[in-house]
C-alpha cells in the first residue's frame, strides 16, 4: 500500500516539472526567427485543409502566452501536429520510440551484467594488476568520443562485412520467419549497442568498485569477518546488497545519459531512433517535430528516474519508512 | 608546492600534465609551427595523401630529409583520380623557411615557419582535406578552439552556478523551492537534445567570433544546473556554522555573507569539478561541430574536421582525416587523469572514481 502512495506522490511531483520543461522548451523554440509553418506552406503536397488546421492549432497571431496554452492543450490531447513532410508527428514518434527504448534497454542490460561483476572483482582485488588494467580501460572508455568510436566501428563493419550498416532491419525483413527476424535485429543492434556499452561501462564499473570499497570498509563487514563468515558469503550476501543500492539511483541518470549519448551514435549508424529523429528535425527546422520529441525525451527521462526510485524502494527497506 | 610534488610523483598524472602542456604550447604557437596558415587551400590537391618523407636517398645513403610533390592524375581504368609522386625534383625539408605571413602571438609580424620546404614544394604531413587544406596545420589551429572552448564555458558556468546555488541554499524556503524546481527542469531535458536545439536556433550569417562566443554560452546553459544543485547542498550545511552566525550579528549583508563567507568554503569542490568537467565540454563541442551545428567552416575545430569522416569513402580510403579524433581522445584522457589526481589530493576521502 505504502508503495502505491509513494508512487502517486512521485507522479504528482512530475507534473509541475513537466510544465516548467515545456515552458522552457516552448520559449526557446519560439526564440528562433523561423516561421513554424514556412515548410508546410511551401510543400505542395500539403492540402490547404491541413494548413488551416495547423494555423488554428498553433494560434500564431495571438500573444505567446496564449500560444503556449493552446499548444499545451493540444499536446495533452495527443494532437502533436504535422511534420514539414506532412506526416503526423504522433505516428512518426510511435515508430521511433520503441527503437530507442530497445537500444537503451539492451545497453543497460549489457552494462549492468558486465559492469557490476567487474566492479566487484576490481574492489575485491584492489590495486592488483587486474584492477590497474580495468582502471586503464575505464579511462580509455571515458575519453573516447562516442561518435568517433562509432566511426571506427563503421570501418570495422565495412571491412569485415559481417555486420550490416545502418537501419534496424534488412530489406527482406518481412519475408523472414520469427527466428531470422530476431537474429536480423540483433545483428543491426550489435554495433550501436557495443559503442554505447563501451562508453557507459567504464563509469558504472568505477562506481561499483567505489561503492564496494566503501561497504567493505564498514563495521558490519569487519564483524562478519571476525565471526568467521567465508569471504564469498561476505561479498555476495552482506556487501553486495548494500553496495548495489546507490547504483539503482544511478540507473535513472544512466538512462538520461544514454538518451543523449545515443543521439550521436544513432546518427552515425543511421539507426532509426528518437535521437536521430530530433537531429534531423532540428536540421530541417521542423518545429512541431522538435517540440514533440523534446517533450517525449524529457518524459522518458523522468520516467526512467521514477522507475529507478521505485526499484530502490523495493530493494532498500530504509526508504520505505 | 606540496601539490606540485604530489603530481610530479604520480607517473600518470605527470605524463598527463606534460601532454596537456605540450598541446597548449603547440596551439599557442600554431602560426609558427604549422607550415601553412589556417585558410591556405590548394584547390588542385584535394584529398592528397600524407607526404612521404625520406631520409635515405636513391644511392642508399643517409641524406637530409626530403619529400616529393604529388601530381594528380585521372586513371581511366579505375575511374578515379589518383596521386602519384613526381620523382624528378627533391624538396628538402628545412627549418625556419619563409612562408605565408602571419603575426607571431598576434602581435609581431613574421613570415618564418618552424619547418617547411622551399618554393614549389608541398609538404602535407597529414595529407589534405576536400578543399586541399593541410590537415596538420588545421589540427593545430582547430586545437585553439577545441581546447579553449571548455575553459571559457566554465568561466560562465561557475559564477552562475555558485551564485544560483548560493542564493538558493542560503535563503531557503519558497525561493529555494522555486529556484531548485527550475534547475531540475533544466536537468530533466536530455542535455544533448537541448544542446542541438539551442545551437540550431542561432541565426545564420554571424561572424565566426560571434558564433564562437554563442557556442560557449550555449554549452554553459547546459551545465550550470547540476553544478548549482551541488553548491546549494553544500551551502545548506555551511550556513549554520558559527562563523556565518558571527558575520550576521556583525551586520554583514546577505550578499556579502554568501560571497565572502560561504562560497569560499566550497573552493576545493569547485576546483575538482572544474578539472573534471573540462573534458565533457570538449566532447560536447566536438559532437556539436561534428553535426555541423557548432563551429562552422572555414574555421577549424577538431569536431568539424571530423565531419568529413561521415562519408564512407573518406573513412576507408583517407584515414588521415580521422586524426582529430585521436587528438580529442588524448586531450580528454589527459584531463581526466589530471583531474583524478587533483581530486585525490584535495579530497582524499572521496571514493568516487
Amino acid at each position: 500500500m505504502k508503495i502505491f502512495k509513494y508512487i502517486g506522490k512521485r507522479l504528482l511531483q512530475t507534473i509541475p516539472l513537466l510544465i516548467i520543461v515545456s515552458l522552457i522548451s516552448f520559449f526557446i523554440i519560439r526564440l528562433s526567427p523561423v516561421d513554424p509553418l514556412a515548410e508546410l506552406r511551401l510543400n505542395p503536397s500539403i492540402s490547404q485543409e491541413t494548413l488551416d488546421k495547423e494555423i488554428k492549432r498553433l494560434q500564431l497571431d495571438k500573444p505567446i502566452i496564449v500560444q503556449y496554452c493552446y499548444w499545451a492543450k493540444s499536446f495533452v490531447k495527443g494532437d502533436l501536429g504535422y511534420t514539414s513532410a506532412g506526416e503526423k508527428v504522433s505516428v512518426k514518434l510511435k515508430e521511433r520510440i520503441p527503437n530507442t527504448l530497445l537500444l537503451t534497454l539492451v545497453v543497460i542490460f549489457m552494462t549492468w551484467s558486465v559492469g557490476i561483476p567487474l566492479g566487484i572483482a576490481a574492489a575485491y582485488k584492489k590495486e592488483s594488476f587486474f584492477d590497474r588494467l580495468l582502471t586503464i580501460f575505464a579511462s580509455v572508455g571515458m575519453a573516447i568520443p562516442s561518435f568517433f568510436f562509432a566511426i571506427l566501428m563503421l570501418i570495422f563493419a565495412v571491412k569485415t562485412g559481417f555486420f550490416p550498416v545502418g537501419g534496424l532491419t534488412s530489406y527482406n525483413f518481412n519475408d523472414m520467419n520469427f527466428f531470422h527476424k530476431v537474429f536480423d535485429i540483433a545483428k543491426h543492434l550489435a554495433l550501436p549497442s557495443l559503442v554505447l556499452f563501451t562508453i557507459s561501462l567504464s563509469g558504472l564499473q568505477r562506481q561499483m568498485r567505489a561503492n564496494m570499497l566503501d561497504v567493505m570498509d564498514s563495521e558490519y563487514i569487519k564483524f562478519a569477518r571476525a565471526k568467521g563468515v567465508s569471504e564469498w558469503k561476505i561479498i555476495f550476501k552482506h556487501a553486495l546488497r548494500n553496495a548495489v543500492n546507490p547504483m539503482i539511483t544511478l540507473l535513472g541518470f544512466e538512462f538520461a545519459g544514454l538518451l543523449s549519448g545515443a543521439a550521436l551514435t544513432e546518427y552515425v549508424f543511421q539507426y532509426p531512433g528518437l535521437g536521430r529523429l530530433i537531429l534531423e528535425a532540428v536540421m530541417k527546422s521542423d518545429i512541431n517535430l522538435v517540440m514533440a520529441s523534446l517533450m517525449i525525451g524529457t518524459i522518458m527521462l523522468i520516467a526512467g528516474n521514477l522507475i529507478a526510485d521505485i526499484l530502490l524502494m523495493i530493494t532498500d527497506p530504509r526508504i520505505r519508512r | 608546492m606540496e601539490f606540485i610534488n604530489k603530481i610530479y610523483k604520480d607517473k600518470f598524472a605527470f605524463t598527463a600534465f606534460l601532454v596537456l602542456l605540450f598541446l597548449y604550447l603547440i596551439i599557442l604557437f600554431a602560426d609558427f609551427i604549422s607550415p601553412y596558415s589556417n585558410h591556405y587551400s590548394n584547390r588542385n590537391m584535394s584529398y592528397a595523401p600524407p607526404s612521404k618523407i625520406y631520409t635515405i636517398n636513391e644511392n642508399g645513403k643517409i641524406s637530409r630529409p626530403y619529400t616529393y610533390n604529388y601530381i594528380r592524375e585521372y586513371e581511366p581504368n579505375l575511374m578515379q583520380t589518383i596521386y602519384k609522386q613526381d620523382r624528378s625534383v627533391k624538396y628538402y625539408i628545412k627549418p625556419f623557411v619563409k612562408g605565408e605571413k602571419y603575426k607571431f602571438l598576434g602581435i609581431i609580424p613574421c613570415d618564418r615557419h618552424l619547418f617547411g620546404v622551399s618554393d614549389g614544394g608541398m609538404l602535407y604531413i597529414l595529407g589534405t582535406d576536400i578543399n586541399g587544406r593541410d590537415v596538420f596545420s588545421r589540427l593545430l589551429f582547430g586545437g585553439r578552439i577545441s581546447m579553449t572552448i571548455g575553459f571559457l564555458s566554465l568561466f560562465i558556468v561557475f559564477p552562475i552556478g555558485l551564485l544560483y546555488g548560493g542564493i538558493s541554499g542560503y535563503f531557503g524556503g519558497i525561493l529555494d523551492n522555486i529556484m531548485m524546481r527550475f534547475a531540475e527542469a533544466v536537468m530533466a531535458i536530455p542535455s544533448f537534445y537541448l544542446l542541438i536545439i539551442l545551437a540550431a536556433i542561432l541565426p545564420s550569417g554571424m561572424t565566426s567570433v560571434q558564433r564562437f562566443c554563442l557556442i560557449i554560452v550555449i554549452l554553459a546553459l547546459i551545465g550550470w544546473a547540476g553544478f548549482a544543485r551541488v553548491i546549494r547542498g553544500m551551502v545548506l550545511s555551511i550556513k549554520n556554522e558559527e562563523f556565518v552566525q558571527a558575520a550576521k550579528t556583525m551586520g554583514a549583508s546577505n550578499l556579502r555573507i554568501i560571497t565572502k563567507h560561504i562560497l569560499p568554503q566550497t573552493t576545493s569542490y569547485v576546483i575538482i569539478a572544474l578539472t573534471l568537467s573540462v573534458p565533457s565540454y570538449i566532447l560536447a563541442e566536438s559532437g556539436l561541430s561534428f553535426l555541423g551545428l557548432g563551429i562552422q567552416q572555414p574555421d577549424a575545430s577538431w569536431g568539424n574536421m571530423l565531419k568529413e569522416a561521415q562519408e564512407f569513402t573518406n573513412i576507408l580510403y583517407r584515414p588521415w582525416l580521422l586524426t582529430p579524433g585521436g587528438l580529442i581522445f588524448i586531450a580528454v584522457l589527459s584531463f581526466n587523469i589530471l583531474g583524478d589526481a587533483i581530486r585525490d589530493f584535495l579530497d582524499p576521502k572521496s571514493k568516487i572514481r
